[in-house]
């Protein structure tokens, strides 16, 4: 696509403004849409935007258009982002803002030790996704919450704050997740639009980093956000587990006044009660929902809410979170192997459930049979390289 | 053909019209439904959010509990529920290891997942399963000169890669394949592949329902009668808070929106009060007095 456009410029109209340089996906400045989908112009073949002109995402076709290398390429700038010319977008004016709004370096832990800090690779692999970002701004471009809400911080430097937040090193984990959470166009503003996740031509999956910093902000931190973000999570974990079921009528009040059922008698869940009375009413007059499922929600078979109960002592009760994270470990390409075990070998015994550390103290989850070594700031491939074997992004 | 179906939790909650309409259209379309009733919720993303082991685990046994019926394959009705049963099964497939754990958790039930279940959401099940020309040649009343804009969400349409999206399955061309072979219009508008807002009514409420007004709006001045939703937390967004999302984005909106099975029906044969279009808040009246024309029209 790059060439492509570049080839424009020089045989056909000299006028026309791109901004590019490595050319191989690393210095993150070509970004541009292609038939309305975000992504590198560099890595990002002819046919391969052409066949996007046909659906698959977010450009439907017109009627009769030929698809898969026949069709127009349409070459858009960027979205969310003001254009200065043609394709060049004011990066300065959002992405950069909105990075240097999550405090996008260090803060070194006190006494800085002598030498190197010494981090346990675990922990690095950890943040590994997030740092191959490449400041591109693709993801930024299609956030469907940064389009309604354009002070949203975004996927781009949510993903950042991550990797600080994932740092062992860094000293204000529980600062940088108080901010974030408190902020209203903070980690609750992003509405799992999934856009992010298809848009990074470097697979660092912002969304992901989002709930991340999420569950550490809840869970870890136990902030209680004024945006009802913590208090909604509580209410629906917990409605789950008593009900198997959602209980809509619960959830509401319980994320605006605190979850129990006495919720609801809080202020702040009158005040929005009050002020969505018309939908209520309206919901109830219609039928859409029946007094008795209002006020006493679906449940499950007793002895099914006995399951979901052990399953929750269970799996709460465990010292670590445990996490998978796809990015790190790969995907077994084997399908399931007749012979009991052979799967087993394959998978990378380390960084194959990287759990989430648990405090902001560093308790790392020890292997006393292997000292850590690795340098304090690994390069993403080197570690990769080091930590897994098929590698997806 | 035979489904282990799962309705999810909204779907017998606060939108009970879209199971109630499942549950007419199923035996027109030769679908039996064996409901798993003893299922979780799928936690929507939320319970992922607060810890992926244990959102993991409940998906774990709703799959380990269909696996266990004589199902061909899963079915859901809701996207919510496909995207955040799909996150969950790519991570279960992807990592035996992994999958034993979670096996480990369901043990005391004496339920097992194996891997390589197939959970296809009702859009698909029509277009890969039934086909579009068993499809139409099921239709009764075609939907002539009814303008539908379809209204796909997140859920179902995005990670491309998680969810089998590409050239040979374009599972985000479906609901406009159906509604063409219902033998309704389509209507393209902004909306299309956007975010209704629903996830974040109680964080932002008023980015949320600005959302949906959006989308409302482009629907209606790209000229729909109406949309049509596959995830009962977009109709709660569109038709539930429509009435207040019309206050936010300032401007007058009254667009109906279908559930899936709702149009189906239609075209299937069935009236509007029998699929539960009495329940909307947004009163369907653009759709009624299509159907009442149609059948004026036969009658005449």
């Amino acid at each position: 696509m790059l060439d492509a456009i570049l080839k424009v410029r020089d045989e056909v109209d000299g006028s026309v403004g791109i901004r590019c340089s490595c050319q191989q996906a690393i210095c993150g400045s070509c970004g541009v849409r292609m038939n309305g989908k975000p992504g590198l112009a560099c890595n990002t073949h002819l046919e391969e935007a052409a066949a996007r002109a046909h659906g698959v995402g977010w450009n439907p076709p017109e009627e009769g258009e030929v698809s898969n290398g026949g069709g127009v390429i349409e070459v858009e700038p960027m979205g969310n982002i003001p254009v200065i010319k043609d394709l060049i977008v004011d990066m300065d004016a959002v992405h950069w803002k909105k990075i240097q709004r999550v405090t996008p370096f260090l803060i070194n832990k006190l006494p800085v030790p002598e030498r190197e800090y010494v981090v346990p690779h675990q922990n690095m692999v950890d943040v590994t996704q997030t740092m191959a970002c490449i400041q591109c701004g693709a993801c930024v471009s299609d956030c469907l919450s940064m389009e309604i809400d354009p002070l949203f911080v975004g996927p781009a430097a949510l993903s950042k704050a991550y990797r600080f937040v994932g740092d062992p090193r860094d000293a204000d984990h529980a600062g940088r997740l108080k901010d974030l959470s408190e902020d209203p166009h903070g980690i609750y503003d992003c509405t799992h639009c999934f856009n992010c996740i298809d848009a990074c031509p470097k697979g660092v999956d912002p969304m992901s980093q989002i709930m991340r910093l999420r569950r550490k902000a809840g869970n870890d931190e136990k902030i209680v956000d004024r945006n009802n973000g913590h208090r909604h999570e509580d209410a629906f974990v917990t409605l789950v587990r008593d009900y198997g079921l959602l209980n809509e009528a619960e959830l509401l009040p319980r994320s605006y006044g605190g979850n129990s059922w006495f919720g609801k008698f809080h202020p702040a869940a009158g005040k929005e009660l009050l002020s969505s009375i018309g939908t209520v009413v309206t919901g109830v007059l219609r039928g859409k929902v029946s007094p008795k499922t209002a006020m006493f929600g679906h449940k499950l078979p007793k002895s099914d809410l006995g399951q979901l109960k052990d399953i929750y002592t269970k799996v709460e009760g465990r010292e670590e979170r445990v996490e998978l994270n796809l990015y790190v470990t790969g995907y077994e390409d084997e399908p399931e192997p007749d012979k009991e075990g052979a799967g087993d070998r394959e998978t990378p015994a380390e960084p194959s459930m990287p759990s989430g550390e648990p405090e902001a103290p560093v308790t790392p989850p020890s292997r006393p049979d292997q000292p850590d070594k690795s340098p304090t700031f690994p390069g993403p491939g080197e570690d990769q390289s080091s930590s897994s074997e098929s590698e997806s992004a | 053909m035979r489904v282990a179906y799962w309705p999810g939790c909204v779907s017998r909650g606060f939108t009970p019209e879209l199971h109630g309409s499942m549950a007419k259209v199923a035996p027109l379309l030769d679908i039996e439904l064996i409901e798993l009733d003893r299922a979780a919720c799928c936690g929507a993303g939320v319970i992922a959010e607060h810890n992926q082991e244990l959102a993991d685990t409940l998906n774990a046994r709703t799959f380990a509990l269909a696996q266990k019926t004589d199902g061909e394959l899963m079915m859901n009705i809701c996207s919510t529920c496909q995207g955040a049963q799909s996150e969950c099964q790519e991570r279960l497939d992807a990592n035996t290891e992994y999958r034993q754990l979670i096996n480990g958790n369901l043990a005391d039930e004496g339920l097992v997942y194996e891997r390589g279940l197939t959970n296809k959401n009702l859009l698909w099940l029509l277009v890969e399963e039934i086909g579009l020309d068993a499809l139409k040649a099921k239709v009764k009343r075609p939907l002539t000169d009814l303008k539908v804009g379809p209204f796909y969400g997140c859920y179902i349409v995005r990670p491309v890669d998680r969810l089998g999206v590409d050239d040979e399955h374009p599972r985000d061309r479906y609901m406009h394949m159906v509604i063409e072979a219902l033998g309704g219009t389509v209507i393209d508008y902004a909306g299309v592949y956007k975010c209704c807002g629903f996830p974040i009514i109680t964080m932002n409420k008023h980015a949320s329902l600005s959302m949906a007004g959006r989308h409302l709006g482009d629907a209606i001045d790209a000229d729909a009668d109406c949309l049509v939703v596959p995830c009962p937390l977009c109709h709660l967004n569109l038709d539930l808070q429509q009435p207040s999302a019309s206050r936010v984005v300032g401007r007058e909106l009254g667009l109906p929106v279908l559930h899936l099975p709702q149009l189906l029906g239609l075209a299937l044969g069935l009236q509007p009060k029998e699929l539960g279009m009495g329940k909307h808040v947004v009163k369907p009246t653009s759709v009624m007095d299509w159907s009442a024309s149609v059948v004026a029209g036969a009658a005449a």
